[in-house]
């Protein structure tokens, strides 16, 4: 009996210390910068980028793999943010071909499944078991994660309407040049 | 009395003569008025009427929501006949939420809640009724006009200045409203001392105003605490900072309000509305509109109710005489060039201004040749010249660090520049990508904090069942060890 408790006693001291040098030493160098993109990052893993969620994206950013202009949902402001933090140049007609799209339920087709609600990452969907489902506009981030999962199609991503609100003054054309 | 200068500012043509010795006209009230329910800086007024109902001239129509927004009210009796989507006086033509109103003809006033002495009034009872009325800054700015009150009183006013500057060329609707409604004017001017109980209060008003002038300093001899000032004609005198800067001498920080330097600034417009709201209960549901400008056959001052169509105002005034090269709401310098003429007038319309195309003399834009005429001409004390160039290389925060957020967009600058190049809309173009941008940082961070909940609640929820599961178990196994027993 002592000699079992005395044995494995020893056995977890010098194992609980080997594994703490261990992570010591063999520890993996995460490059705080790519922490930092993370963080700055939505964070709704909605795999629009094509990368499997947020933290993968940001290290492929940071690595040099993916354009800082990957991220549909953070728009031109984290483009923008990611060119600064980087420090490298921003080439925002990447982002022009992409129109920012919201997830719209058409009221005929809905059937009430409840799965869409529980695919939103940013509980943008509300509802109740066979009752008609809303999207909230302002939380959806047009990722289409509730597109995928609706039985009927009934859910589909729709440009966003220009409101007073949003409308912009255009750029003025550049001046002719004196000939 | 000792005037003081702004720097810059520009003399336009005022081209005041052809509206300003004729008496405003009352425009008839017709078949349907289209109210809509931004007319103001800040939220949209909530509807509170349904479609089919019956509704008094006065009556609200919609409530205000929020901290910064104002009501609306019916400008007419008649039957609400739509509540949804009309074109807003807006260059862009979009959609925006309106209640429209078909005259039944009578014109019937709603019952008025008139006070037996306003003078007796409380000042915040003064500030409720005129938020009540939907009082908005009718020089154009429409910041609702209770607010500004409600930061007046708790911020020390010492001095109320009446802004009759009109500074705008065409404009006369200030000018004619000063001329014909002096006691009204007066009569809201004390009321709004009621409320704040300045030290001074002065009506300002440019010297192209003589007779306003004249008839204002007779107006006011019976209340010796009340002058009449006039100041130069410069425009922007009419921009509330400049006529601060002109009166006190006192300018308003960069990033601060008039009232912080104990200044509060109404439109002559905007204190006849209050005395119609405080002293007759009555609501903001008309205002006077200068209809001018070289395309007009008849130009002139006209009373018109909210809501009434351009198109409307503009047959009552006698139609075109040419078709007009440019149509603005407001005044040529600062007004928006509207997309058509089925767009409604607003609490903000100050004037309907047809412009012939000789009036505009459309150049193409050359090249910058850094004259720093703009500069001169900046009554702010920016440099346009670096803030377009900065803004045409996509440099934003350099535009900004040339003081972008400072520019009131007066126009002087493009009004002066030698290369005709499009100074303002630079300006326009750069503060609405700066707010997209300020609208998609905060949209991100909302987003995170709902990833965040969410990851909250499924661990929540994950650990409910967990727990939920080790008690059944736990029960179960006393259970069984009760049957062993």
């Amino acid at each position: 009996m002592f000699a079992a408790v005395v044995s494995l006693t020893v056995l977890g001291i010098s194992l609980g210390f080997g594994l703490g040098y261990a992570a010591r030493i063999l520890k993996v160098e995460v490059s705080p910068i790519v922490e930092e993109v993370s963080a700055m990052m939505p964070g709704s893993q909605c795999g629009q980028c094509g990368y499997p969620g947020c933290r993968p994206a940001a290290e492929a950013i940071v690595r040099g793999d993916a354009p800082i202009t990957i991220c549909p949902p953070g728009g031109r402001a984290l483009a923008e943010d990611l060119a600064a933090k980087l420090g490298v140049a921003v080439n925002l007609s990447d982002l022009a071909d992409h129109v920012p799209m919201l997830a719209r339920v058409s009221e005929a087709t809905c059937i009430g499944c409840t799965r869409c609600f529980k695919a939103c990452p940013t509980d943008a969907i509300v509802g109740a078991p066979k009752q008609l489902h809303m999207v909230i506009q302002d939380a959806c981030t047009g990722c289409g994660a509730c597109v995928d999962v609706c039985p009927t199609e009934c859910l589909q991503l729709h440009p966003i309407k220009e409101t007073l609100r949003t409308w912009k003054w255009t750029k003025p054309e550049p001046e002719l040049v004196a000939a | 009395m000792k005037l003081f200068h702004f720097r810059g500012g520009v003399h336009p043509e005022a081209n005041k003569h052809h509206t300003a010795h004729k008496t405003i006209r009352v425009m008839p009230m017709p078949k349907k008025l289209y109210v809509p329910l931004q007319q103001h800086v800040g939220a949209a007024a909530e509807p509170q009427v349904e479609i089919g109902q019956h509704v008094l001239k006065g009556q609200l129509l919609a409530h205000s929501q929020g901290n910064i927004s104002a009501p609306v009210h019916a400008p007419t009796s008649g039957t609400v006949v739509a509540i949804g989507d009309f074109s807003a006086p807006h260059p862009s033509g979009l959609p925006v939420r309106t209640i429209t109103i078909e005259a039944d003809g009578e014109d019937r006033w709603m019952e008025c809640n008139i006070p037996a002495d306003p003078f007796e009034l409380d000042p915040t009872e003064i500030s409720t009724r005129v938020g009540a009325a939907g009082v908005v800054g009718m020089g154009g700015a429409t910041f609702p006009a209770a607010v500004k009150l409600r930061l007046g009183m708790r911020s020390d006013i010492h001095t109320f200045i009446v802004n009759g500057g009109e500074c705008e060329p065409y404009l006369t609707c200030d000018d004619r409203l000063m001329r014909e409604r002096s006691i009204e004017l007066i009569d809201g001017i004390r009321i709004v001392m009621r409320a704040l109980q300045p030290q001074k209060t002065y009506i300002a008003i440019e010297d192209n105003k003589p007779e306003a002038i004249a008839i204002l300093t007779e107006a006011c001899k019976p209340y010796d605490n009340i002058t009449v000032v006039a100041v130069p004609a410069q425009y922007p005198m009419g921009s509330a900072q400049h006529m601060i800067t002109t009166i006190t001498g006192v300018e308003v920080p960069a990033d601060g309000r008039s009232a912080d330097v104990g200044v509060l600034v109404h439109n002559v417009g905007t204190v006849v509305a209050i005395h119609k709201a405080v002293r007759h209960g009555q609501a903001l549901i008309s205002r006077i509109v200068t209809v001018g400008g070289g395309a007009m056959t008849e130009p002139q001052n006209v009373e018109v109710p909210i809501g009434a169509l351009l198109s409307d105002v503009i047959e009552f005034c006698g139609g075109f005489k040419e078709k007009p090269a440019r149509l603005v709401m407001g005044g040529p310098m600062m007004g928006l060039v509207m997309p058509h003429l089925d767009v409604p007038v607003v609490k903000g319309t100050s004037g309907i201004i047809g412009l012939t195309l000789d009036e505009i003399t459309p150049k193409p834009t050359m090249p910058c040749i850094r004259c720093a005429s703009c500069v001169d001409a900046c009554p702010s004390g920016l440099v346009p010249l670096e803030m377009a160039s900065n803004i045409r290389s996509g440099e934003l925060e350099g535009a900004i660090k040339f003081g972008l957020v400072d520019c009131i967009a007066c126009g002087c600058c493009a009004y002066v520049c030698p290369s005709q190049i499009p100074l303002v809309q630079y300006f326009n173009y750069a503060k609405d990508e700066l707010a997209a941008q300020q609208r998609a940082k905060h949209k991100a961070e909302e987003t995170r904090k709902l990833v965040e909940t969410r990851k909250q609640r499924i661990e929540a929820e994950i650990a409910a069942r967990a727990a939920a599961a080790a008690a059944r178990k736990a029960a179960k196994a006393q259970k069984a060890s009760e049957a062993s027993a």
